[in-house]
């Protein structure tokens, strides 16, 4: 574990250096703990797969009382980690065709037919690590270790909202439209950010548990949220 | 209500910024200078965090139809064009703007501007803040045809700065990134000793630097952490990258350096051509050099007075003001 300065009004915590399901429970648990302390002048507490990372002011809280702080609320080991929700949010997906162009090619990569691959991705887990790159976009873990397949050799320069992509060994959901190099497997009905409701704007936040559940072109339609106007 | 007649190059709405989301990925975004946005809101007789419009390179041209009172903070060349006759407006103090005159900016010499109005501009504000974020659609935008709402303010008195904050002037300051150990000692030195230029991709997430290359010791290439406006952060091709208030809230390259707090007004300054150059301090120097930040705009504001042709004098005696501080000849 290492505290590291991220210029004089931010630290960060590592607990490791790699994609990892333990060093993120011990994250999301050493926020709940630094967060019960109450302490005036954090203005963000930003979780990643490997760290936790405190901005504050320093002139309301002082350097060395939140590097104390931080180091006594780090949870060491994964045993005393939090458990995460235990309700999975269940995620509408219209998988294949316009909705997801890259399916077909993932499926042949991985040995497995559309069917098999969907199924696959329907019976996970997928818990939320961090979300990071663009307000509300999820980074997902839990993907069976078969589909840990590379980022496109060529990124899209604009891949529709409300994909559901693969790269790297994580899943994640684009909020917005925006150039990305992930596979493209769907796309889900659901608004994911909605500043208009500020106690949650992002539907999904880190610990949480997602559940993908397959729907047709039909149902996606129905399901739709009503797109936000300016 | 302003109405926006044109807008050359990108202004934008900004205020104190969105602290308190950047768990779900929404960047703090805000003034790239908060000083000078707090020093044009104190000119307007506005809080220091009301929303202003940053101007940038070349400004915009703006109408009221009702009587208003503005002020800007920054170098600029601006005029009120009336049906009779044509002014040039000074920055540093307030201004009235008629019904049906047309304030124009016609360029901005420092590397960024405000341009404030009395009663703040009430654009659309979310997450507790009217900040333009573009990406995400968020606050309101700032484009030639758009109407904006300035709350009641427009009966406010003018008023006039004594002094600007003095500022550090030498390299930018900044203390060892939590990366410092991806570099050789040979980068370090090249980072330290070296003259940056700020490339032709420039904006405000960021600003990309060619000068000395920085290369890593294992490679560039990190799982993602936070990173933060002024973190330095270095991709495989060896040229830093300096993030801004619009920076995205996670990064996957190892970061050099940070910029201190109290010099991140200035950096929001640099612009494609701008020279820069870096100076390591200690964490104690830079807490150090952000109080000292603090108590000069502190000081400033104090300088902020009514514009009359005399000196208010039972109001600068109030504010207990040192000596000498302040220009009488302004």
């Amino acid at each position: 574990m290492k505290l590291l300065e991220l210029g004089d009004g931010a630290l960060t915590l590592e607990f490791g250096e790699r994609i990892d399901p333990d060093a993120n429970a011990r994250v999301m648990a050493t926020r709940d703990a630094l967060q019960a302390l109450g302490l005036d002048g954090i203005t963000d507490m930003v979780p990643t797969w490997r760290s936790l990372t405190v901005h504050f002011d320093p002139l309301r809280l002082p350097h060395d009382h939140l590097r104390q702080a931080l180091l006594q609320a780090a949870v060491q080991e994964s045993a005393l980690a939090t458990r995460r929700s235990a309700t999975p949010i269940i995620v509408p997906v219209c998988f294949g065709g316009e909705f997801g162009p890259d399916l077909a090619d993932v499926a042949a990569a991985t040995g497995r037919s559309e069917g098999e691959l969907i199924a696959a991705l329907c019976a996970v887990d997928l818990q939320v690590a961090l979300i990071g790159f663009l307000p509300g976009f999820p980074y997902l873990g839990g993907l069976p270790d078969w589909l840990d397949l590379p980022r496109r050799a060529t990124p899209r320069t604009a891949v529709p909202a409300n994909s559901f992509a693969i790269a790297g060994g994580q899943a994640a959901i684009y909020p917005w439209q925006s150039p990305g190099g992930w596979h493209l497997l769907g796309r889900t009905p659901l608004k994911l950010f909605d500043p208009a409701n500020p106690q949650r704007p992002a539907r999904f936040a880190p610990c949480d548990v997602l559940r993908i559940e397959a729907v047709t072109p039909d149902e996606f339609e129905n399901l739709r949220d009503h797109p936000r106007h300016a | 209500m302003l109405e926006i007649l044109a807008c050359p190059l990108p202004a934008s709405l900004q205020d104190a910024g969105r602290p308190g989301y950047r768990h779900l990925g929404v960047p703090l975004s805000g003034a790239l200078d908060p000083e000078w946005l707090a020093l044009a809101n104190a000119l307007a007789g506005n809080r220091t965090d009301a929303a202003a419009i940053e101007l940038r390179l070349a400004g915009p041209r703006l109408k009221s139809d009702a009587d208003a009172l503005f002020a800007i903070a920054g170098e600029v060349d601006a005029r009120i064009v009336g049906e009779a006759n044509t002014h040039a407006v000074a920055a540093w103090r307030s201004h009235r703007l008629h019904a049906g005159e047309e304030l124009r900016i016609d360029a901005v010499r420092s590397g960024v501007a405000y341009l404030a109005f009395a009663g703040g501009i009430e654009g659309r504000r979310e997450l507790g803040s009217r900040s333009r974020y573009e990406r995400a659609d968020l606050g309101s935008p700032f484009a030639p045809g758009q109407l904006l709402k300035v709350g009641a303010g427009g009966t406010a008195i003018p008023r006039r700065l004594g002094i600007a904050p003095a500022r550090h002037d030498g390299p930018l300051r900044v203390i060892p990134g939590p990366q410092r150990e991806r570099f050789s000692d040979a980068a370090w030195q090249n980072f330290l000793g070296g003259e940056f230029v700020v490339g032709r991709e420039a904006d405000r997430m960021g600003l990309r630097l060619d000068g000395p290359r920085l290369n890593h010791v294992g490679g560039a290439d990190i799982v993602s952490d936070a990173v933060t406006p002024g973190a330095i952060q270095v991709p495989g091709d060896g040229r830093p990258i300096v993030l801004l208030a619009d920076c995205q809230t996670v990064g996957g390259y190892a970061k050099i350096a940070t910029v201190i707090g109290a010099d991140l007004p200035r950096l929001g300054h640099a612009l494609p051509g701008t020279r820069l150059r870096f100076a390591a301090v200690t964490l104690d120097e830079a807490l150090a050099a952000r109080q000292e930040a603090a108590q000069a705009l502190a000081a400033s504001l104090a300088t902020v007075v009514p514009d009359t042709a005399e000196p208010d004098l039972a109001a600068l005696y109030g504010a207990n003001l040192i000596d000498g501080v302040i220009d009488a000849t302004h």
